[in-house]
């Protein structure tokens, strides 16, 4: 089950290394993790997701919990809660009618188009996974030279509840 | 304000949380904290090897339930402290550690004992601070006494870089602190000690399982008073052995891969357990989905991790484990339930236990494990603290010495260090100067930490080692012979050397002992002697630890003596 983890950790050194220690240390996987400062500056927020069964999401969520330098732990819902991720592609252009395919692609997703060139064209999209991956997919033909990723950010909807 | 160095405001600190013995080694790196332990009034028990020190202080912690502090330097100093730290976390003992750091600008450029012990020690501390300038030291002590005594106890690192315990500021002590993301107690919720009492009263077949978590916050004469009040048989994990008196006629005893046949037995056939303060470690439940088959489970416990962590629970208390049975005890009285009379369920525990008391075949030999320690038992006091070694000595213990007052009997039993038995005896003894402490040793293990005997003598800090001296690495040979063929190799320790002597040498005394009169004799000796005593047991070495839950198993499989 792929699970979007949203923490609440004290900005400070060394806690990145924490959460992603107790990971390694027991066990669980990492899918994507995203870490940056909040509305408070003494307050970092990790959006973590993982692949997990219940009973170990349960465990992760628990154990999270039980680190001294995290705030809270919530498990995200995903129909209550927007979470998109960055893109960068970087995508190979091997004849001059590639640019013009190319960018049609990227409008219809709504992407923005960077540093075009005889060689290749970067495509940056912000959107779901799921949109990122049907991208990914079409434009895999043309050649797909680089890539980078943020990981997913989110937030659950509406006002902050207490958990 | 006067201007005082890192080093001092930490010895303030410390004193100001009731500190008064710190076990552990000066080095380079922590020169500037020796210094100021030297104005101080704070004891310092100089150890022959940091990581007995991390064991003293482990010891000191259990047996007080307060902090033990150990002191060691940077680089190796630190790094030898690491096995005692990994067992305090394994079995949730307070104690706050405080190494040396090499400068804070040499941090990172691979320096003279340079180590990174915050990194190292990360997946076992329950926390750890570096503070940077010596006006962090006052507040960082606090926290760190504060995280390692409250909720579940557990060790915590605070690595001082050597310029900032030189360095001197105006600072300040606070009277309290407050950790945003730290809230060790949580009131149990009363519902669920509601739900959790009826589940119990409904069952036909209820037991208690002990662990260790009774012990660490004194939970005894409420768990007795459920036990009696409900006529419920009471069986521990190892962690909790002691925490419900072993001669009271409703204990078993521990469960578990060396647990009593009738504990393991009773386990097994149970509906309904109510475990108070247990992990449900592999070692006491074997395999977890046979041990959860046609059970229902309360689990009271502090520590919300532990809640399905390893079992599936049906009613989960979460909070401190006194206070959860304090309730179920008072709503057991208002509900003016108690008792009588033995139902069909008593009958079999009763039944069971006097069978497999009396059908066990002992080992035939004159000092048999059991029969060593049965002596033991006789003779010494009912409060003295007993510490174990690891090894089959360590079950012998579990199985053979029962342990009579409530919170005397301790062991590295979630990590299973060897050498822990002796230092922390030391620390207990500093804890508990007015009782007896013996540590029931086996040599291998005692091999790994004896250097300690120069401690003990020397800073008149008396224990007994009871060693059952069979020669041998006695577990790992029993392990090669149930399941290697009996092919023997790096077990044999061929009778050396002569642990008499080695007392001798030190300044302690040495007592062999080779009848079971010998060490009863032996034990009274040290009694009255009151000096540092190793009575060496000569023991057979082909005796195995009876009865056996083979690793993978379940209980319903235990093995017992052919």
């Amino acid at each position: 089950m792929w699970s979007i983890i949203s923490v609440l950790v004290e900005n400070k050194p060394g806690v990145l290394f924490k959460i992603t220690n107790l990971f390694r240390s027991r066990n669980y996987n990492i899918d994507s993790i995203s870490v940056g400062i909040t509305e408070n500056p003494e307050i970092s927020r990790m959006t973590i997701t993982t692949e997990a069964d219940e009973k170990q999401l349960n465990q992760i969520i628990k154990q999270l919990d039980k680190l001294i330098d995290t705030i809270e732990v919530k498990l995200l819902d995903e129909k209550k809660s927007i979470y998109r991720e960055l893109v960068m592609m970087k995508i190979k252009v091997s004849k001059p009618t590639d640019i013009k395919e190319i960018t049609d692609l990227a409008n219809a997703f709504k992407c923005d188009v960077h540093d075009v060139r005889k060689s290749s064209i970067i495509l940056e999209i912000t959107a779901t996974p799921d949109r990122i991956n049907a991208l990914e997919d079409l434009v895999r033909g043309y050649g797909i030279l680089e890539m980078a990723r943020t990981g997913i950010c989110a937030l659950a909807r509406g006002e902050r509840s207490e958990s | 304000m006067e201007k005082i160095s890192g080093a001092r405001a930490l010895m303030i600190a410390l004193e100001k949380e009731g500190v008064d013995i710190a076990f552990g080694l000066p080095g380079g790196a922590n020169l500037p904290i020796y210094d100021e332990l030297y104005k101080s009034n704070i004891r310092h028990v100089l150890v022959r090897h940091e990581q007995s020190a991390s064991h003293m202080a482990d010891g000191y912690g259990r047996v007080s339930r307060r902090p033990g502090v150990c002191f060691a330097t940077s680089g190796p100093g630190a790094t030898n402290i690491v096995t005692g730290i990994a067992t305090a976390q394994a079995d949730s003992a307070p104690m706050v550690a405080i190494t040396g750091q090499v400068p804070s600008k040499m941090i990172g450029r691979d320096a003279f004992q340079e180590s990174d012990i915050i990194g190292i020690t990360n997946p076992i501390v329950k926390y750890a601070f570096q503070p940077m300038s010596p006006g962090e030291i006052p507040e960082v002590v606090k926290k760190a006494f504060y995280i390692a005594s409250t909720g579940r106890p557990g060790p915590v690192l605070i690595d001082i870089p050597k310029d900032v315990q030189q360095n001197e500021a105006e600072i300040q002590f606070p009277s309290e602190v407050k950790i945003r993301g730290y809230h060790p107690w949580v009131d149990p919720d009363i519902k669920e000690i509601e739900r959790a009492t009826d589940m119990l009263l409904a069952a036909e077949r209820p037991i208690i399982l002990a662990g260790g978590g009774v012990i660490i916050s004194s939970a005894f004469a409420e768990l007795q008073s459920i036990a009696e009040l409900l006529m419920i048989p009471v069986v521990t994990t190892f962690k909790g052995k002691g925490s419900f008196p072993e001669n009271h006629p409703l204990s078993l005893g521990p469960i578990g891969m060396h647990g009593h046949a009738e504990a393991n037995k009773m386990m097994t056939e149970a509906d309904c357990v109510l475990a108070c303060g247990s992990r449900f470690s592999d070692r006491s439940v074997g395999t977890f989905e046979e041990f959860e088959r046609n059970l229902k489970i309360i689990h009271m416990d502090v520590d919300p991790a532990e809640i399905g962590k390893n079992q599936t629970t049906h009613v989960a208390v979460i909070g401190d484990v006194k206070t959860s049975l304090r309730i179920m005890v008072k709503m057991l009285i208002q509900k003016a339930i108690k008792r009588n009379g033995e139902n069909a369920w008593a009958k079999k525990v009763r039944e069971t236990k006097e069978y497999y008391r009396e059908n066990i075949k002992i080992h035939p030999h004159p000092l048999a494990a059991s029969k060593v320690l049965k002596k033991l038992r006789e003779v010494l006091p009912a409060q003295s603290i007993v510490t174990t070694e690891v090894g089959q000595h360590q079950m012998w213990a579990s199985l053979f010495f029962d342990v009579i007052h409530p919170g005397t009997f301790f062991s590295s039993t979630g990590l299973g260090t060897m050498g822990w038995g002796f230092p922390a005896a030391i620390g207990a003894k500093a804890a508990r100067p007015d009782v007896p402490v013996l540590d029931i040793a086996g040599e291998g293990s005692f091999n790994m930490t004896e250097n300690s005997l120069a401690v003990s003598v020397l800073e008149d800090l008396p224990v007994i080692v009871f060693l059952l001296n069979n020669f041998t690495l006695g577990m790992v040979a029993q392990w090669q012979r149930t399941f290697y063929d009996r092919r023997m190799i790096g077990v044999d320790l061929k009778n050396c050397p002569d642990y008499v002597k080695v007392a001798e040498a030190y300044g302690a005394q040495g007592i062999r002992a080779t009848t079971i009169d010998e060490i009863g004799k032996a034990v009274q000796t040290a009694l009255k002697s009151n000096v540092t005593t190793v009575i060496d047991i000569p023991i057979d070495p082909q005796e195995d630890v009876f009865p056996f839950v083979a690793p993978g198993t379940s209980l319903k499989d235990m093995i017992l003596p052919s």
